[in-house]
Formats: C-alpha cells, sequence, structure tokens
C-alpha cells in the first residue's frame, strides 16, 4: 500500500487537471489537501504497523512493477518504508499538509488559484517518490520532479521578469548539480553492479575499498548533486532568488521538503560515505562554512524572506556538518525540527506579508506585536527555537550537532559551528525585532489594511508551534542508550555511528559544560540584537545628538555603543554585505553567466561556420573523409 | 540454355514481403487515381495512405516470429526488420496525419506528396530489411530521391526550394563517397552480399587490406551523412529549416532511423561487429556531433533549426551506443531511435501546426504565452521537450539512461561523461521553449494554432508513447534486445 | 589484357576530380555533373573488379547505378530549373537565405 502515498497526490494533480476547472475554488482547496491529508494518515498508518515489527525487520518494500530489466541492471518502481523514510515520509505529509491548509488562505485572492495547488500537488508527488524510492534511478525521478516543480512555483508568478529570473536560476543551477549526481549514479552502478539500495550497500564494504578513488569519487559527485538542492556552497545562490515565488511555496520547498533532499540522500547512502573519509570531510568542512557564511550574510539582509531564505541555507549547513562528522541521527533529528520551526517562520512572514499588503522590507515594519497577536506569539517561538534556546525544538537538534562535532574531535568545525550559533540568534531576532517590536514604521496604507490573518492560516501556524515546542523532546540529551529518536533510527544507521559512540565517551561533566556554552552564547547573540535594535534609537538620532555637542555627559554610555558599532556591528554588516554584493553577486552569479557566456560565444563561432553555402558545406565534408583516412593511415 | 529458376516463395515469404509491396502498389495506385480527378478537399490520398502502411505493418506483424532469408539472401526478414519496418510504418503514419491539415494550409496538398513520402518509407524499409550492399544502396536513393523532392515541394518558395538544392548536391556528393566505398569492399571480398562477406572475412582476415579498409570508411561516411554526424551534418539545419515542416519531421525520425538501421546491419553482419579501428573514430565522431549539435542549438531562434541541430546531437548520443558494440549496443542503438522517433516527431508536430492558413510561425518566441491559451499545446510541447533534455519520467531519459549504462558497461567512462555534460547543456535551449510557452507575453500578434482532427490523434498518439516509454520502458527493450538476437 | 591496377587507377583519378569539381566549381549544372563522375569512377571500379574476379556481381551493381544516377539526374534537373525559375541563377555561392 506504500505506493498509495505518493499516488494520492498525483491522483489530485490528475482530477484537478480533468475536473479542475468545474470544482470551483472550494473544490480545488478541499481535492488537493484532502489528497496530501490523506496520504498523512496513509503515512501515519504505515509508519505504526512499521513501529510494530521488531527492530530487525523493519524494512518494508512495496515494488509496484518492473520499469526496466536489462540483463544484470535492473530498475523497479519501488518504494521503501524503514525508520528514515518513515521519518522523511511523515514530515513531507504532515508540513506539506499544513502548508496545503495554510495555502487556501494565502492564495485566497490569487487568479491563478488551481494552477496553484496543481504544481503544489505535482511537487508533493515528486517529493514523495524522492524519499520512499528503494532505488537510485526512481529516486532520480523525483530528484528531478522536485526540481521543475520549483522551477515552476517559483516562477509561479511569471508575469514579474524577477520571479521568471528566479525560477531559470534555480533550474540551472539544480542541473549542475545534477550532473554530480548522474555520474556518482553511473559511477556506484558500474562498479556496485546495482542501484538499489539494499544491493548496493550491501555488496559496498566488499567491492569499495576504504578511502578508495572510486568511491571517494563517486560520494563527491553525489554531493555535488547535494550541495545544488539543499543550496550549499558553491551552488546556494539560487535559493535566496527563489523567494520570488509566493511565500507557501517557500515555506515547502525552501524550508520543508525539498532542501532536505540533499541531507536525506548523505544519511540514506551513509554506507557509501562512511568508505570515503575524505568525502566525508568534505561534507563537513561545506557545511560548517555554509552555514557560517550564510548566516553572516543573513545579518544585513532588509527584506524578511530573504533572512529567512539565508537562515535556511545556514541551516542546512548544520545538518551537512553532522553528516560530515558521522552523526546521521542528529543531521536527519535537525532536518525534522527545522522542518517544523522553518516551515513556521516562513508561514509566519507570509502571515506578516498579507498582513501588510504585500510588504516585504523589514525597516517599514515594527510593532506589530499588539496587532497581529496570533502571528507575533508563534513567531517568537519559532525564533526562540531557531536560536537554540531550551525547551524549544531547535535546542535539542542543534546541540546534538554541536557536541557530535565536539566529540568527533573537529574541533574547527565544531568552532565554527558555535559562531554559527551566535550569528543565528543574532539575525533572528533582529527580524523579530524589527517586525514585532519598537515604534511602527509603516506605510500609511498598510497601516490602514492591517489585520490578523484568517483561521485558515492560524490554525497551521498554531500546529506547527506546537510542534515546535515538542518536537525536540524525542531527542532529549544524555541518555542511556540514546535518546527515542536515535534509538528510532538505529536500524538504519545500526554500526555506522561511530561518532555516536564516541559521543558517549564525552564525560557528562564535559556534556553538560556543551550544552550550557551553546545556551549562553545563543543568548548572547539574542542580547546583542535586542541591545542594538531595540534600545538604540538608531544611527542617526546618536550622530546629530553627539555633534550638537549637548548631553555630553551622557557620552560614554554612548561610547559603548559607537565602540561596537564602529567595531563589531558595522564591521559586521560591512562584511555581511560585501559578502553579499561581491561573492554572492559577482562572483557565483559570475560564474554561473560566465559559463553561460563562454557557450554562447561558442555556439556564435560554430554558427559562422554554418555558411548556407554548398561549397563549404561540401569541403567540411571532403575534410571529414581525409581525416578519416589520415587518421587510418598513421596506424 | 538453362531457364532461369523462378524464385522459390513460400506463402510466408508473402507475408514477409508484404510490406514491400503493400507500399509498391500503394504508391502506384495513388498516382494512377490521379485519372480519376478527385475532389478539391477530397481527404483520399491520405487515407488511401494510412491504409497502405496500415497494411505494411499488419502484414509485417503476421509474420513478426519467422526468420527467412528471400532472393538469395538479400532480402532477410528477421527481428531486426520487423522492428524497423514498424518503427518506419508508424512514422510515416504519423507524418501523414500531421501532414493532412498542413499540406492543404501550405497549399501543397497533392497526391504526389503521399506518393513520394510512401517511396521514401518504402525505401528506409529496404534499407533495414536488406543484406546485400546493393540492395541497400537502391534503398537508400529511393529515400533520398523521395525526400529531395519532398524538401522541395513548396516549389515557389524560395527555401523549400534552396533546402531541396542543398540536400540534393550533398546528398549524391554523399552518394558518390557511398558507392565508391562499395566498390572497394567488393574489391576486396569479391561479393557484395553481407553473409558471404562475413564468410569471407572470417576465413581470411582482411583487417589489414587497404582496399576493404578505406571501402569501409568510405560507407561509414555515406551513412554518417544520412544520420547527421559531425562533420558531414552541414546539410541538416538548412535542410530541415527550408522543408515542408511536415516533411522535416517525417525525415528527421525516417531517415536517421534508416541510416542507423542500414549501419548497424553492415557493422554487425558483415564486419561482424563494429570493426576495432572504427571504434576511436566513432567516439570521435560521437563527441563532435553531440557537443556541436548542442552547443550550435544554443543559439538558435527559429524553432525548427534548434531541433534539427538537437537532432544532430541524438544522433551523437546513438553513436555512443553504437560505439559500445555488440549486442547491447545495438538494441540500446534502437531503443533510443524508437523512443527519438516519437518525441522528435511530437516537437515538430506541434510546429506544424502554429499559425493559420498560409502563414507558418517557427520562432521560439512565437510561442509565447502559448502555454494557458492553447494548454494541450503547451503540455505537449513541454512534455517532447522534457524528454529531448532527457529528464525522467520520460522516454528520452530511459533511453539516455539505457545507452549510457551500456556504454559504461563497455568500459567509455570518457564518452558518458561528456554525453552528461552534453545533455545538461542540451537543457539549455530545450528550456527556452517552455520558458516561452508559460513565462513570456507575445509581442505582436499571438500565434494561433490550427486545430485539425488528424494532427490532434498525431499529437496524442506520441505524447502518449513518449510518456509510456517513460513510465514502462520494459517492454520496448526486450523487443528492441530480441529484434537484435536474430542479428548476431 | 589491361591490367587491373591501370583501370583501378583510372577509376582513383576519376572520382578525384568529380571530388575537386564539386569544390571549386560554383554553377550547380557543372558540381551536378562532377558528381556523375564521381558515381561513374565508382562504376569504372566496379566492372574492372568484376572483370578481374570473373564474377556478375559489380556488372549488374553498374545498372542498378546507371538507373538510380539517370532517376538522380530527373530529380536533379527538375530542382536547378525550378531553382533558376525562382532566383534566375544556378551559381551556388549566390544562393545562401538558410544559414547559421
Amino acid at each position: 500500500m506504500l505506493w498509495l502515498i505518493p499516488a494520492l497526490p498525483l491522483a489530485a494533480v490528475l482530477l484537478n487537471l480533468l475536473v479542475g476547472g468545474r470544482l470551483g475554488r472550494k473544490g480545488v482547496g478541499w481535492l488537493a489537501c484532502g489528497a496530501v491529508g490523506l496520504a498523512f494518515l496513509v503515512a501515519l498508518r504505515a509508519v505504526l504497523r512499521l513501529a510494530a515489527l521488531p527492530e530487525a525487520q523493519r524494512t518494508v518494500t512495496d515494488t509496484v512493477y518492473t520499469w526496466m530489466r536489462v540483463g544484470d541492471f535492473s530498475a523497479d518502481v519501488s518504494f521503501l518504508l524503514d525508520p528514515l523514510s518513515a521519518v522523511m515520509a511523515l514530515v513531507v505529509t504532515g508540513v506539506g499538509f499544513l502548508i496545503h491548509v495554510y495555502s487556501t488562505g494565502y492564495m485566497a485572492h490569487d487568479a491563478s488559484y488551481r494552477r496553484f495547488f496543481l504544481y503544489l500537488n505535482l511537487f508533493m508527488f515528486a517529493m514523495l517518490t524522492l524519499v520512499m524510492a528503494d532505488n537510485f534511478l526512481l529516486m532520480f525521478v523525483g530528484w528531478e520532479g522536485v526540481g521543475l516543480c520549483s522551477y515552476l512555483l517559483i516562477g509561479f508568478w511569471y508575469t514579474r521578469p524577477s520571479a521568471a529570473e528566479a525560477g531559470k536560476k534555480a533550474f540551472i543551477v539544480n542541473r549542475i548539480g545534477d550532473v554530480g549526481f548522474i555520474l556518482g549514479m553511473l559511477i556506484l552502478f558500474a562498479w556496485g553492479g546495482s542501484l538499489n539500495y539494499a544491493r548496493l550497500f550491501a555488496v559496498a564494504p566488499h567491492v569499495f575499498a576504504v578511502g578508495s578513488t572510486v568511491i571517494t569519487t563517486a560520494t563527491l559527485l553525489l554531493f555535488l548533486g547535494a550541495t545544488g538542492k539543499s543550496a550549499q556552497l558553491p551552488l546556494y545562490t539560487w535559493l535566496p532568488d527563489a523567494m520570488e515565488g509566493p511565500t507557501p511555496v517557500s515555506a515547502l520547498i525552501h524550508a520543508a521538503t525539498m532542501v532536505t533532499a540533499g541531507v536525506y540522500m548523505v544519511a540514506r547512502t551513509h554506507v557509501l560515505f562512511q568508505l570515503a573519509p575524505v568525502s566525508l570531510q568534505t561534507v563537513a568542512w561545506i557545511g560548517a562554512a555554509t552555514a557560517v557564511f550564510a548566516a553572516s550574510i543573513g545579518l544585513a539582509q532588509n527584506d524578511i524572506k530573504r533572512v529567512l531564505a539565508y537562515s535556511t541555507v545556514s541551516q542546512l549547513g548544520y545538518m551537512f556538518m553532522a553528516c560530515g562528522v558521522g552523526a546521521f541521527t542528529a543531521g536527519i533529528f535537525h532536518l525534522m525540527t527545522h522542518a517544523f520551526f522553518k516551515a513556521l517562520l516562513f508561514l509566519g512572514a507570509g502571515s506578516v506579508i498579507h498582513a501588510l499588503s504585500d510588504e516585504q522590507d523589514l525597516r517599514r515594519m515594527g510593532g506589530l506585536a499588539p496587532r497581529l497577536p496570533w502571528t507575533h506569539a508563534t513567531m517568537l517561538v519559532a525564533t526562540l527555537a531557531i536560536a537554540g534556546i531550551p525547551p524549544f525544538a531547535g535546542f535539542f537538534s542543534k546541540d546534538e550537532i554541536l557536541s557530535s562535532a565536539f566529540a568527533s574531535g573537529n574541533t574547527a568545525v565544531w568552532i565554527l559551528g558555535l559562531a554559527g550559533v551566535v550569528m543565528t540568534a543574532f539575525y533572528m531576532f533582529r527580524l523579530y525585532i524589527l517586525a514585532f517590536r519598537g515604534q511602527p514604521r509603516l506605510s500609511h496604507e498598510a497601516e490602514h489594511h492591517l489585520h490578523e490573518s484568517p483561521p485558515s492560516m492560524i490554525v497551521p501556524l498554531a500546529v506547527l508551534a506546537a510542534l515546535s515546542v515538542l518536537g525536540g523532546l524525542v531527542g532529549p540529551p544524555m541518555q542511556e542508550g540514546g535518546h527515542a529518536f536515535a534509538r528510532w533510527l538505529a536500524p538504519v544507521f545500526a554500526g555506522g555511528e561511530h561518532a555516536a559512540a564516541a559521543h558517549h565517551a564525552v564525560p557528562m561533566a564535559v556534556e553538560w559544560g556543551l550544552i550550557a556554552l551553546s545556551v549562553v552564547v545563543a543568548l548572547a547573540g539574542i542580547g546583542l540584537a535586542f541591545r542594538v535594535y531595540l534600545q538604540d534609537p538608531g544611527a542617526a538620532t546618536r550622530l546629530r545628538e553627539r555633534l550638537s555637542g549637548l548631553h555630553r555627559t551622557l557620552l560614554h554610555k554612548y561610547w559603548v555603543d559607537e565602540l561596537y558599532d564602529a567595531t563589531a556591528v558595522r564591521f559586521v554588516h560591512g562584511t555581511a554585505r560585501s559578502f553579499w554584493r561581491f561573492w554572492d553577486t559577482k562572483v557565483v552569479d559570475g560564474a554561473v553567466n560566465g559559463v553561460g557566456y563562454v557557450f554562447e560565444g561558442f555556439s556564435a563561432v560554430l554558427r559562422l561556420f554554418q555558411t548556407g553555402f554548398v561549397g563549404t558545406y561540401a569541403l567540411f565534408f571532403t575534410l571529414g573523409v581525409a581525416a578519416l583516412f589520415l587518421h587510418l593511415l598513421r596506424h | 540454355m538453362t531457364p532461369v529458376p523462378a524464385p522459390q516463395l513460400i506463402a510466408l515469404d508473402w507475408w514477409a514481403l508484404g510490406a514491400v509491396i503493400a507500399l509498391s502498389a500503394g504508391a502506384m495506385l495513388l498516382l494512377l487515381l490521379e485519372f480519376v480527378p478527385a475532389k478539391p478537399g477530397s481527404s483520399r490520398a491520405a487515407v488511401l495512405s494510412l491504409l497502405t502502411l496500415a497494411i505494411s505493418a499488419a502484414a509485417v506483424f503476421v509474420a513478426r516470429d519467422a526468420r527467412r532469408s528471400i532472393f538469395d539472401g538479400m532480402f532477410v526478414h528477421d527481428g531486426f526488420t520487423v522492428f524497423f519496418t514498424l518503427l518506419f510504418c508508424a512514422i510515416g503514419a504519423v507524418s501523414v496525419l500531421l501532414s493532412w491539415d498542413y499540406v492543404r494550409r501550405t497549399g501543397i496538398h497533392h497526391a504526389e506528396y503521399y506518393v513520394l513520402l510512401l517511396c521514401a518509407t518504402l525505401g528506409m524499409i529496404v534499407m533495414a530489411a536488406s543484406n546485400d550492399l546493393i540492395t541497400i544502396f537502391v534503398g537508400l536513393e529511393l529515400m533520398s530521391l523521395g525526400l529531395y523532392v519532398l524538401v522541395g515541394f513548396r516549389r515557389a518558395h524560395l527555401e523549400s526550394n534552396e533546402a531541396a538544392l542543398k540536400y540534393f548536391l550533398l546528398g549524391a556528393f554523399a552518394s558518390g563517397f557511398l558507392l565508391y566505398g562499395i566498390a572497394l569492399l567488393y574489391g576486396a571480398t569479391g561479393t557484395t552480399s553481407l553473409t558471404r562477406m562475413a564468410a569471407f572475412l572470417s576465413e581470411s582476415p582482411l583487417r589489414g587490406n587497404p582496399m576493404f579498409v578505406a571501402g569501409g570508411l568510405l560507407l561509414l561516411t555515406g551513412f554518417a551523412f544520412k544520420v547527421a554526424a559531425v562533420p558531414f551534418h552541414m546539410w541538416t539545419p538548412d535542410a530541415y529549416d527550408g522543408a515542408p515542416t511536415s516533411v522535416t519531421a517525417f525525415m528527421s525520425a525516417g531517415a536517421k532511423a534508416a541510416g542507423f538501421a542500414a549501419l548497424l546491419r553492415v557493422g554487425l553482419t558483415a564486419l561482424g561487429g563494429m570493426p576495432a579501428e572504427w571504434g576511436p573514430i566513432l567516439s570521435a565522431i560521437a563527441i563532435l556531433t553531440m557537443t556541436v549539435g548542442n552547443v550550435t542549438a544554443l543559439l538558435q531562434t527559429n524553432l525548427k533549426r534548434m531541433l534539427a541541430y538537437s537532432s544532430i546531437a541524438h544522433a551523437g548520443y546513438i553513436l555512443v551506443a553504437l560505439v559500445a558494440g555488440g549486442r547491447d549496443g545495438a538494441s540500446a542503438a534502437l531503443f533510443y531511435l524508437a523512443v527519438y522517433s516519437f518525441m522528435n516527431l511530437g516537437a515538430f508536430g506541434i510546429v506544424t501546426m502554429l499559425g493559420r492558413g498560409r502563414e507558418e510561425r517557427v520562432l521560439v518566441s512565437d510561442l509565447a504565452g502559448l502555454g494557458f491559451r492553447q494548454p494541450l499545446v503547451g503540455l505537449a510541447m513541454t512534455v517532447f521537450m522534457i524528454s529531448l533534455g532527457g529528464i525522467p519520467p520520460t522516454a528520452g531519459f530511459m533511453g539516455k539512461v539505457y545507452v549510457f549504462k551500456v556504454a559504461l558497461g563497455a568500459g567509455l567512462v570518457p564518452l558518458v561523461i561528456i554525453g552528461v555534460l552534453n545533455s545538461v547543456v542540451s537543457v539549455f535551449y530545450y528550456l527556452r521553449v517552455t520558458v516561452a510557452l508559460y513565462m513570456q507575453e507575445p509581442q505582436g500578434e499571438p500565434t494561433e494554432v490550427s486545430w485539425a482532427a488528424p494532427a490532434v490523434v498525431a499529437l496524442l498518439v506520441t505524447l502518449a508513447l513518449t510518456l509510456w516509454w517513460g513510465i514502462q520502458a520494459h517492454d520496448l527493450l526486450l523487443e528492441a534486445q530480441r529484434s537484435v538476437m536474430g542479428l548476431l | 589484357m589491361i591490367p587491373i591496377s591501370w583501370s583501378l587507377a583510372l577509376s582513383a583519378v576519376l572520382f578525384v576530380i568529380g571530388v575537386i569539381g564539386v569544390l571549386v566549381r560554383r554553377n550547380a549544372l557543372v558540381i551536378f555533373m562532377s558528381i556523375e563522375l564521381m558515381l561513374n569512377a565508382a562504376n569504372l571500379a566496379f566492372v574492372a573488379f568484376s572483370r578481374d574476379m570473373q564474377s556478375l556481381d559489380g556488372q549488374v551493381f553498374v545498372f542498378f547505378v546507371m538507373t538510380v544516377a539517370a532517376a538522380e539526374v530527373a530529380v536533379g534537373l527538375a530542382i536547378i530549373v525550378n531553382m533558376f525559375r525562382l532566383r534566375e541563377t544556378v551559381f551556388v555561392d549566390e544562393i545562401n537565405l538558410l544559414k547559421g
């Protein structure tokens, strides 16, 4: 019955195509939400059954039919439910369902309501195929499918040139990553003889020597695919641009589902990655670097959705960092909690944007807390969760990642992770304060239309807030024999969690110390944000007061502010801006465009040969024949 | 003086020859029927052509499991022949459906159009079924002559005429090389029969004989021209661009498949597998063909030219399968050819439908916004582009997977890497089409679509096959493998 | 009896003359004649081989080639004549509407 889970959204797509026009808005909404909700229930039932099985047998496959079989090569359309894909399926359908419900409210006034849900359901189908496939080829179908759907959804408002451009960029950057995926897959098949997970992983330790070039190349290529889909350095640039899509799309694709595909893939192929220490190191370093790098850019963004976009890139970096140090459980744990609180953040941001008549600039918000009580409360929960404050969900998963990194002995990665925590806490509270606290800086029109969102949007927010609070409790630290979540995933990662074993080697006191340290660091970031953005009336005012010579007695008070304004904040702001201005828009975009220009240049040159004259064509023909004969003569 | 013995044909042979007989008879009947003038709007010729193609396919289908060698081994009926005969009949039928309305709109609605189409199809079938260089040559010329005229069928149209002239001059030029190659092979082995050539070769290895090697190379050149492999491809964009679009659709699928069919049969039967010294040559041609085709397509604004370059690139992918060689390589090539034929027919088919009356719209920008005004056209075109680009879950993806898998099995890692990179580059220009369909507003007059029932049928058939073989490729693969089995 | 190498040499020379003719001439008719020369070079080779090996296949092939060449002439001349009607030129270097 597993096939039903991806098939339900697909059925909704077909129904929508065939009779969607006659259903009306309400019908289309019900259809789309119903299909995903039903898929969630089916998944839930399947997972409960799975849990009832003895631990060693928790792998269920459901072969629908043979896709192609050629000699030793076979690919089935076959779905797999094991503890890992169970987590993914529940997160995707669960969070997906909430976002579908939210979208019925958010998109209520959009002219292309039906088209939106068509794409959204198609996306769910592709994503579920990706996470539930039992072989690489089927996974690749889902992989390309989500790429295609994200292109459609990001470019949903195609009349805006920037949206169409962003959609295209997402697709192209993803294609670059896909080259890695395809080549990695082909190498695995050529050497491992199968694309089926179970068969490939069974033979892998015998076929590939630890650290051999083949397995290192294959896993690095797979990881290239993951960096494309999960927006890691250097292929992350599409994600911030992807904010051109409607906000529910950002929540669904760019927070909860599609971008986690890369992490899922690395976790799924952990058997292979563990045979290639170099690849694992690379994953850890890229993850840590992205975590810090994207967070630093997030410090200076003024668009509420862009802050969240960079934050997503940064959080994905944490997940890869976890995988890289061998703590796959921690990576998946963070993937799950992140899906809750980041979806909540995006949906909350959507609620704010909705309330302010499509205003996205943080500088024209402020003081919204009393006006949007529900949105404010839920956003605060999510912000605390992402900042890593106990007992919110993000705290548990992030702490596990950091202590795993520390326990793995990779101190540099751990320090980078810790630096990311400060920045995350800082920019998230900057967002929170600029949006909800302080004085309102709204435009007159936005002020006039200001309203709390309808229940269809608030209820999903509340549910996600509850999950953001409680979601972490499945994995409290310092449990004998691992926490519940780790025990659940144990059959998948069995034998692979060398880091987890090392984790317990760390003495209790050190563990407590690490927890305290990460909380303190997060609190420091939050404090800094409050100090800079709430208590400080603004740089311009300060400057005027200082120059007028009044209140000189108060000078030393400002000295502190000025000091860190001039050093810390301005420096950080400056670096962040230059990172964004230079690296992001020049180097990376430049490279992508540059490759395009080079190819177009080649194309233009090749077109010159096509002169339109028969003589030229005959000449090239003859030269071709001559070349063939020359080749023969030389041998 | 001994009387010439009459050929001994059993009942089965008549079925096996059914396709050839039916097509010849159909073509002549169509010509004779012109003595009885049809009503101006009559679809007589198209209906008769469809019937003829159906009968041909049915005849071969009846005898699909038989293996016969007829006319002293010149014409063989085996799995390979059956596969290609059915493919050519299908290509012909889809082309007739696409032509139905198009020829009326463009004022070339004559019975001769369909006669030539049938003759060209007949030539293709003869090429695939021949086991002798003489008949291969005759089949190739029959196909080519038909196509030369079809390309120039819009006589008053400058581009059409120019395309025909270029195609004709270069085609005849290539035939000269091909023929000289055959002469040299004949001189080296003393026979034109592929089977006897193989027997001769197994007795006295001739691999070093310069006459034999040169003959083989010239033959390869001739076929490379037909399949549009670089550097013998330069006629392709001009001929495809100038020809009536329905003819472009037909020749892009049929002529290429026929060229590969003959090349495969010669290579596998006579030369006992692709000769080893062809390996590096074929790899070089494959790399050039993929790269030049895809890169040149990047800047094309004319849809027909873009698809022409794309069809060059696809010949490159098929050549990769040929380099891999052996039974797997051949079946991968067959699989890819079948898949390619239908997705390409579909893509060109949509181009035939663009524009009203005499007006033809062939620019990529003419598609702007069409995806929303004509959802079926938009959806179909998107599927074809996705499939041509090799993105799942379409047939084009399965074709590439199989070809690359076979090539990897033969240890051709660099070739596969170049192939994968090329398929990524190709997405850029295929994507431009979908971007135009869904993300651009039309500049000036929006493009109208000429709906006609036959064209819609053709579109639905190609669309269904492109999707079906992507979702369930197994059966076609088995067919491709079975048909290659008889050869080796 | 003339040795086969002589006929073959002549055939090769004819073929090359034909190829060069196609490459250097501008008149479509002359190009076409050069192509015919190439075909006839092949015919000569066929006949020479056939005689040398005492086999009839080559001579039969020549008949096929001649028939095909005749059909080719019919089609080719029709195209060239039509070209002259439309453009009043048969020079191939004046014909390049389609390019790039």
